[in-house]
């Protein structure tokens, strides 16, 4: 779908079948989100359908094309997707129609024409061990990114591989993988993380961009804090169960049929900050947990290296039983080291004793 | 190092350093204690009392006559204590799935009101005993450094872990892994510090109640 540069939103509207009723939705759930107060929902509105389009370059490196699966599947005609039509996405390998030689010169295009002021989206994870591990058109991930992080206004580094290095960078991370906060220092770098990140995530950044011209707040990872501030766990609708200490053992169980607290079953939810447990995934039907499946923690740093899957989090993350032994064994033989060094001390002591009657203490000397 | 990463570490390479050592102090120091031997007594029992040792291992946790009267502190506030931290301890599910991660041993846990109730007891008690100790002037004075580790070492956990649990502060995982290492600090310092009790309290209550079985004051 063709839209001019400065098209008007209800014609968006119009042709999506959506009303606008259901766009001011969309702008007070994000209000919502990033607690304004409800007079701020025309403006954000006005703001949205004002905005010129922002130029995107989505750069992908080592990665599955999970993130842009999951932004693509949401539902058609969604609000969300309606976000994407206030972008001009002019470089994306998957989405683009162009290819070879013509797409590379639509990204220079679009660096050069919007030099200081489009957005870049990053998902995949760069390597730094070989440049020969990942190219694009010759060049390497890292140079690419340095390359197009120079003019960009902010960088988004969405899905878990370009947030923290993901999968790439689990041990022995083979490549050297990296993150793009690693590479790029110099402009602001807002980590979308999740594998892959919920698509209204990813559209709420870019929607705040485009309202308020900045990006929202982070927190000490990076993470916009509307949608990272709290742990799965606590916002959790199996939560009462962990509190009432009634937890599902295995996946088949009669505490899995009940819905208990998939704890025991190795959910990561406690450590875990995104907001599956309340924008949940496919238009709002269902996350992981609801599904009788514990989360793997997927938006947290070396989610990959945290321990198995399956086991509680307060379980060891790696056996200690061979480590145990060892030290039994080394507490056993020191100990009877130290045993035998005590009876030499004992028997010298003894031999050492000097024997005294009775006529030696009444001795005058 | 984030707090998910010191977590993973304090779950992983920092659980098995402690327990290590904790396994290791504990055996050297069993053995030292077991081997240096008694010298064997000639004289013949002056009344044959079996099971006078196992007894005392229990009868020693109650209170003398009229002693917890003129000590209640120190009885019910140890009582209190113990028994707070045992629960806390052996009770909390996420406590029960570690030790079923390690031995393979596991029971039914309690609800979480109950656990921090007791947790709550415990710390209160720890923190009557402190006073306590530092009110009063003969506890003053019999009290070394070692005293007040241990009570450190014991009460961190304690603290540590109610804190995580109720989210004080805003990084969960840096509390949650404060409190791991916390603990691991306890079980690498428990065979070196007057902790040991957790283990010599038995062989020493044991062999007392017998010597003094054989002796005629059986318990």
């Amino acid at each position: 779908m063709q839209h001019p540069d400065n098209h008007a939103l209800n014609v968006v509207l119009a042709e999506a079948g959506l009303s606008r009723r259901d766009f001011l939705g969309f702008c007070a759930t994000l209000a919502a989100a990033y607690a304004l107060p409800a007079s701020s929902v025309g403006a954000i509105a006005a703001a949205l359908e004002k905005a010129p389009r922002a130029s995107v370059i989505w750069l992908s490196f080592q990665e599955c094309t999970g993130c842009t699966e999951s932004l693509t599947r949401s539902h058609a005609p969604s609000v969300e997707g309606l976000i994407l039509e206030q972008i001009s996405l002019d470089y994306h390998h998957t989405l683009q129609a162009a290819s070879g030689a013509a797409a590379e010169r639509a990204r220079d295009a679009a660096m050069r024409a919007n030099a200081g002021k489009y957005l870049l989206v990053v998902d995949g994870s760069i390597p730094l061990g070989n440049a020969g591990y990942s190219t694009i058109a010759g060049l390497s991930n890292l140079d690419m990114l340095k390359e197009a992080a120079q003019g960009a206004a902010a960088v988004i580094a969405v899905g878990t591989c370009a947030a923290y290095g993901g999968l790439p960078a689990a041990d022995p991370n083979p490549t050297g993988a990296v993150a793009v906060s690693a590479i790029v220092k110099d402009k602001p770098v807002i980590n979308v993380p999740g594998c892959p990140p919920i698509p209204v995530v990813i559209t709420g950044v870019l929607a705040h961009f485009l309202t308020f011209g900045t990006l929202p707040e982070l927190d000490d990872l990076g993470r916009p804090k509307i949608f990272y501030g709290e742990s799965i766990h606590d916002r959790c609708y199996r939560r009462p169960f962990y509190d009432q200490g009634k937890f599902a053992d295995t996946f088949d169980d009669e505490g899995a049929r009940k819905g208990w607290c998939l704890f025991k079953l190795g959910c990561k939810g406690p450590v875990t900050y995104n907001a599956c447990a309340t924008t949940k995934w496919n238009n709002g039907v269902s996350f992981p947990i609801q599904s009788g499946h514990g989360c793997l923690g997927c938006s947290e740093p070396g989610f990959w290296d945290m321990g198995p899957f399956y086991q509680a989090l307060s379980m060891p993350a790696t056996p200690v039983q061979k480590t145990v032994a060892g030290a039994a064994a080394a507490g056993a033989a020191v100990g009877v080291a130290v045993a035998f060094a005590n009876r030499g001390k004992k028997a010298a002591a003894k031999a050492a004793h000097q024997a005294v009657k009775v006529e030696d203490l009444e001795k005058k000397s | 190092m984030n707090g998910l990463e010191l977590l993973t570490w304090a779950r992983g390479p920092g659980l098995a350093l402690a327990l290590g050592i904790c396994v290791f102090g504990v055996i050297l120091r069993s053995v030292e204690i077991l081997a240096l031997g008694r010298k064997p007594d000639l004289a013949p029992a002056r009344a044959v009392t079996p099971g006078s040792g196992w007894r005392t291992i229990f009868s020693r946790s109650l209170p003398p006559p009229g002693m917890l009267r003129r000590a209640p502190l120190t009885y019910l506030g140890g009582y209190v204590f113990h028994l707070g931290f045992a629960v806390t301890l052996f009770f909390f599910v996420p406590h029960i799935e570690l030790i079923r991660g390690v031995l393979g041993l596991s029971w039914p846990g309690l609800p979480n009101s109950l656990i921090d109730a007791a947790t709550i007891a415990a710390i209160l008690a720890m923190i009557a005993l402190l006073i306590g100790r530092l009110v009063d002037p003969v506890k003053r004075l019999l009290s070394g450094g070692g005293d007040w580790l241990a009570w450190a070492l014991t009460f961190a956990p304690l603290a540590t872990g109610y804190a995580a649990y109720h989210h004080w502060f805003e990084n969960y995982a840096l509390t949650l892994a404060l409190h791991i290492l916390s603990i691991e600090l306890l079980l690498a310092l428990l065979p070196f510090t007057k902790l040991f009790h957790v283990v010599s309290l038995f062989m020493a209550r044991w062999y007392n109640g017998d010597i003094a079985g054989r002796k005629g004051v059986a318990t």
